[in-house]
This record gives structure tokens, sequence and C-alpha cells, in this order.
């Protein structure tokens, strides 16, 4: 039988080999940690701990009255340093706050199992969710709790977990999904809880069997979950495509998975629900992918939020070739640094250090007009038109051949054999459309 | 950050290994049994031709482009591969000088003057054989006896004879399918050896270079409308240069819609053309401004064409 998939996508060299076999290893407590107070869709939080003070693993210290937000939690217990601008990966210098490790881990008093989970009402787990500062640890950073209430007058229907992992070289989920099998379950069951639905489907990429069996192993016996193999393609772990995939609903233009009545979560972030419901600890570590070929050792690292990139460098051994590019997340979609005196937020799922020998950087050709772009579209747009209104400045007709609708996989510019810069044309689009409509209210 | 060497630069990092010049330089090894056949069957001529039309044309592009100021881009391969493709579509007994001119005119005319590689409109190696076939009708219109001859051919003179097309609009004699399937009949250089022409489209297709979408419904429209009117469709299929213009001039991606459904409707345009002007036409064979005409309206196709966006609603009028 033919696996379920999506229309459009390309193959990518997936580059796994050097770390999906690793189990995920705690990296030793960093010496210091650098916790952006905005590491998430929505708003920024504001410091509620000051310089000197005294926090323990867990402790919340930001958070922020707005509606859509995630509040942030030491992760290490120790002294605040600095509260302070501190650059990110995403490319801003954030208000970060500066803890020193006082190399004890002590933990909060808040945190310890919880009883009574079975009485939690809806309202209650997602209270714990936002509290927790849960969001999507696919790398989109959207806080969790949002997305579980839906609009009024509407509903969910399903919930989908997210383990395709179709990003190259990242393998963070892939092991979550084999060794915390039943973690993710866990995970599955609060959210289902949480969104009142009967119906649960985790997709996984069929390279991955592994993981599929030991999905199916956790969950036995509760038909209400079932683990759905996938077609290995990227971007099979793009939201609209991924419900495409598995359930053939289409989630409109402009609309949100609630609009089909499904809700997205990538299976780390259900080990993290499990963990805030169950344990009551708050995100405050993730696992982290550590490749490339100038990493020494690469693996899979369980990391304190807020390490710094580079001494997670040094915990995989350092490099063996001079990096050429770091890249926050995977070769598609990923951010490039300038530097890795950078914090690992919730949203890293993975530090790419490629050398000289795969960075080659080309200089763009003429556009051939092959199609290929078109063809592997996910979102069947026309990028060489979008690019090419994008050079010429002409953003209505962008918009009109549906700028906004694109989800920047980055197929478009993997298959481009003239290596035009199409999506990186498309995104300027968005940029300029958006910042349009914004002048224009 | 200064001095840490770190390359930044916006996603996707990681790329296919298949480039343009990748490309071109597939479609002219794809042209190579379709070039040994055409030595094969018209001898040591063809591969003068093919080497004059190919070096007319690159140097033609580099002088134009130093000329104006322009990169010079002729390692792309694409103007290699329109000299190739037009000494592919003249007769073999054409005089090279000849030969060169509908190169020059190819590259200078066809492709230069509308911005370059991407931007023209028509095929340039068909505009440079359709330039030939209007300023040099007799010699474009001369046809040799293969070397390795076939006896069935009617024979009007010591070498001359008449391709398949001809033999059967106007004299009603059908070339025996082995003839046209292996190349033993008159013809254009490269389009007589239905077999060569498809080993080398199977290795496109193979490479994921073309689509099978145009050759697949231009060449069908053919067999269907040929049939439709009472002649034999394989017939119309083997002869003339329908094999060689579906598969390596029809799916020239600079002309044709980069849309999956224009590309079907394309070729389905360029089938009834085709078919239409061997049945009707003043011509024997219209391959070449079946594809050229279908060019024309290449952007037209592609407008309507473009496809529903995913979670496109639509609209409800």
């Amino acid at each position: 039988m033919a696996l379920r998939t999506f229309k459009g996508g390309v193959h990518p060299r997936y580059n796994k080999d050097a770390t999906y076999a690793k189990p995920i290893k705690s990296m030793p407590s960093p010496g210091k940690v650098v916790i952006p107070l905005h590491q998430h869709t929505g708003a920024p939080c504001e410091p509620i701990v000051k310089v000197g003070d005294e926090v323990k693993v867990g402790q919340k210290i930001g958070d922020s009255k707005a509606s859509l937000t995630a509040p942030v939690h030491a992760s290490v217990s120790g002294k605040v340093k600095a509260v302070m601008k501190h650059p990110q990966s995403s490319g801003v210098d954030g208000l970060s706050i500066v803890i020193e490790s006082d190399g004890l881990d002590t933990q909060d008093e808040s945190i310890r199992p919880r009883d009574n989970i079975e009485n939690l009402s809806s309202e209650e787990l997602i209270g714990i969710l936002r509290e927790a500062g849960i969001v999507g640890l696919g790398g989109a950073a959207f806080p969790t709790y949002f997305k579980l209430k839906p609009p009024a007058g509407k509903a969910f229907d399903t919930l989908l977990l997210n383990g395709a992992e179709c990003e190259p070289y990242l393998s963070a989920d892939h092991r979550l999904m084999v060794e915390r099998p039943s973690d993710v379950a866990a995970g599955a069951r609060l959210l289902m809880k949480a969104i009142g639905v009967e119906q649960a489907v985790i997709g996984v990429e069929n390279n991955k069997p592994d993981a599929i069996s030991a999905l199916r192993e956790a969950v036995r016996g509760d038909d209400r979950i079932e683990i759905v193999p996938l077609g290995v393609k990227y971007p099979q772990g793009a939201e609209k495509q991924l419900i495409w995939a598995i359930l053939g609903r289409e989630v409109p233009s402009g609309g949100l998975p609630v609009d089909v009545g499904v809700v997205v979560n990538n299976v780390g972030t259900a080990v993290a629900v499990k963990e805030a419901v169950i344990d009551s600890m708050p995100l405050v570590k993730r696992v982290v992918t550590v490749t490339g070929s100038c990493v020494r050792e690469p693996g899979n690292l369980m990391v304190p939020i807020g390490t710094l990139v580079s001494d997670i460098i040094d915990a995989c051994g350092g490099t063996q070739l001079p990096p050429k590019k770091v890249i926050i997340g995977g070769p598609m979609m990923g951010i490039a640094q300038y530097t890795t005196d950078i914090p690992v937020t919730k949203g890293t799922s993975g530090i790419l250090l490629l050398s000289a020998k795969e960075v080659v950087v080309e200089e763009p050709l003429a556009c051939i007009r092959c199609g290929k772009c078109v063809e592997s579209c996910p979102m069947n747009l026309m990028p060489l038109w979008i690019a090419g209104y994008q050079e010429a400045g002409r953003f209505d007709d962008c918009e009109r051949l549906g700028a906004l609708d694109c989800i920047e996989c980055g197929c478009c510019s993997f298959i481009c054999p003239s290596r035009r810069r199409l999506v990186q044309g498309i995104r300027v689009a968005k940029a300029e459309i958006r910042a349009r409509r914004n002048a224009g209210r | 950050m200064e001095g840490s060497g770190l390359i930044v630069s916006s996603s996707p990092h990681q790329h296919t290994t298949v480039s343009t010049p990748m490309i071109m330089s597939d479609v002219i090894l794809a042209l190579m049994p379709a070039c040994l056949a055409g030595v094969w069957f018209f001898g040591l001529k063809a591969l003068f031709m093919m080497a004059v039309c190919v070096g007319s044309a690159v140097i033609t592009e580099a002088v134009l482009q130093k000329v104006s100021g322009r990169p010079v881009t002729v390692r792309d391969y694409s103007a290699a591969v329109t000299g190739l493709l037009l000494a592919l579509v003249v007769p073999p007994d054409l005089p090279l000088w000849i030969g060169a001119i509908g190169s020059i005119f190819s590259i200078a005319i066809a492709k230069f003057t509308f911005g370059g590689l991407g931007q023209n409109i028509f095929n340039p190696a068909l505009i440079g054989r359709a330039f030939l076939l209007a300023s040099w009708p007799v010699f474009m219109t001369k046809w040799r006896w293969p070397i390795h001859e076939a006896s069935w051919m009617p024979k009007f003179d010591a070498i001359t004879t008449a391709t398949p097309l001809v033999l059967m609009k106007y004299m009603n004699i059908k070339a025996p399918y082995a003839n046209l399937f292996f190349g033993q009949v008159a013809g254009c250089i490269g389009e007589t050896s239905a077999l060569a022409i498809l080993l080398g489209a199977a290795y496109l297709i193979y490479q994921g270079h073309i689509s099978i979408r145009i050759p697949i419904s231009f060449i069908c429209t053919v067999a269907v409308v040929t049939a439709l009117f009472g002649q034999d469709p394989l017939f119309h299929i083997l002869a003339g240069g329908l094999l060689l213009g579906a598969f390596f001039m029809a799916t020239d991606y600079v002309t044709s819609p980069v849309t999956p459904r224009g590309q079907i409707i394309y070729g389905i345009g360029c089938g009834v053309l085709v078919a239409l002007i061997r049945l009707y036409g003043g011509y024997p064979e219209g391959v070449c401004y079946g594809i050229l005409i279908m060019n024309a309206a290449t952007a037209l196709v592609e407008r309507y064409t473009i496809p529903r966006k995913f979670g496109e609603v639509k609209k409800v009028a």
C-alpha cells in the first residue's frame, strides 16, 4: 500500500545517520544560562526576578499579561547575574536573564508529582500548560495552551501528533519516540482531554520503523490513538501537509487547523505536556540534535533552555573542522548564525555545523522556467512568479498569487537548478505585504 | 560577527545537486544516440553540420554577451544545445555555411534579442529552422539517401529521394515501420531514427529532467487526430520529426508552460496543429510550426492553468 503523504515536496539527503541511533544524553549542567524573555510567538515576557536573586530549577522568572505569550522559567539553580540584551538565534538581541549556576540543580518547591490528574478539567489542564510555558517544540514555538482553546463556534474532533521529523539531520523527535514512547502517549492523552476529543493520530515518517513500533507498543490497548506511517518526503511535517496526509482535510487558505477540527502538536511537545501536568515540571529543558560534519561527537542532548550553543558544542567534543555555517534548526528551514554565543531556546531543535565543503555559495543563474518549483511547492503556488514579481517590486501581484500562503519550506529554492533564491524572495514579499497592510490600518 | 568567518544566509541551506548546466549537458548526452544515428545514416557530413552549428551558436552567444557587456554564460551549455538541435533538424546535404547562418540567427535573433536564456518566447532552434526554410527552401527540402539504404524507396536520381511524409502525402507510399523505427529513411539529420530518439528521451525522463506530460499528450493527440481522419497513427508517430520534436523541442523549458495542466494543454495543442498541418497544410510536415505556434500561446496557457492553491476555497458566486 502506498504510504500517506502530500502533493509536491522534495527529497533532500536526510543525513541523519550520524545521530539517529544515538540515545539522548543529558548534558552536564552549564556554568551559566541565558534565558531570553521572548522565545515564542506572541508577547515578550517581563522579568519577575532581579539581579542578585537566587533562583531554582523550574521557578518562573518571566511572564506577561498579554493573552498570547509563554512564561519562562529558570533551567538551573543559582544566582541571577544580569538582565540584559543578548544575541539570540532569531537574529535580534533580546532581553534575557543570565543565571550563574550553582551546579546543584535544586528544584523549586512547587515541583512535585501532581495528584488528582484524573479530575483535572480541560480549563485546568490548559492553565497548567500556560503556566508551564509549553510552546510548540517543532521550531515555531507557538504557545501550546493558546491553540488548545477553539475559537467561538469551532470545535476539535482530532488531535494530531507530529512525529514526521522531515528536516534533514535532525533526530531529536526520533529519539524521544524511541526512548520515551509512553511519555508521548501520556502527553497525547492529556492533550486529548484538554481539547475534548476521543481520537488522536501520531504521524511518523516511515524511515523511523523503530519509533513506529515503540509507539504502537505504548498505545496498545488504547484504540483511541493510532500510529500512521507516512511517506518519506520533505516537508511531511508541515502542519497543513500533515493534516492532508493523515486526514485528507485541507486547511483553508489563511485559516488554522481548527477550521478543519484539528490541532497539531509535535511529539516533543507531548512529552513536555506530560512533564508539565504529571510531574508539574515547566519547560526548562529540551532535546537538541547536535550534528554536521564539523562536530566531533554528534548526538542528541537533553539541554537546559538557555545553554549557550558554544557550551553545547564543547560538550560534544568540540569541532573537528572549522564550521562555515552554524544553523539553528535543520538545513531546510533553520536560521544561520553569525556567532555561537547564543542560547538554546524552546524552539531549538537542532544545532548544525557545516564545513566549507558543504557550504557552497552558488550565484543564481537565469531562470530557465523548468517548472520544478511549481511541481515541488506543497502549497501549489507559483514560486518563480511570486519571486519574480518581488524582484520587480510588484507586491500586489505577489499577494494575488498567494505569497501569504507560502509556508517557507524552501522546496522551491532547494530544487531550483539555477539556484535562484525563490523562497528568500517570497519571504521579502510576505514581509512587505504585511507591512503595507499594517500601514494601511 | 567580524572574524568569525561564518556565512549567514537565508534558508534553505541545502540544495539539490541538479543544476542548469548539468541539465543542459544531460540534454546533449540524451541527443547522442540521435547524433550517432545521423552520422551512421548520412555520413561524416552530419558530424560536420553538428560541429558547425554548435560552434557558431556558442561563438555567437559569447561574442554578443561580450560586446554588450554582459557576463558570458556559454558554460551553461544552453547555446550548445540550441546549435545541436538545429543541426539535427536540417537536411544532411545542407551546405555548412547555411547551417552556420541558421545557428547564428537562432542565438542572435531568437534568443539574445529577447533577453537571453529563459527570456525567449520561441524555441531558438526551431526559429533557426523556420528561418532557413523561408530563406533557402530548395536546400531545406532536398533529401538524400541514407547510407544504409532501403530498397522500398523510390529513386528520383542517383542521390535524392523524399521523406516518408512526402511519399505518403503525395505518392501514397508508406515506409515500413521497421525502417522508420531504426531510421533507414530520408529526413533531417537527427529525426529519422525513432529508436535513437526514444533512447535519449528515456534518459531525460529517468533523470527527471523532463516530465512525460508534454511529449505524451503531444504524441497521443497526433495519433488520435490522424486516426480520426482515417490515417495510420503509428506511421504518423514514427515518421518525420514528431518524436524528436515532442521529446526534445516541445519540452524546452523556456518556451513551454511551467504549470502541469498547462503542459498537457500545450502538448495537445501541438498535436492538433501538427496533425492538421500534415493532413491539410501546404507542408508535408508540421512539427516545427506546430510547436512554434504553441510557443506563442504558452504565456496564455499558463495564465489560465495556475494551479489551485492548497486550501484555496472556491469563490461562491
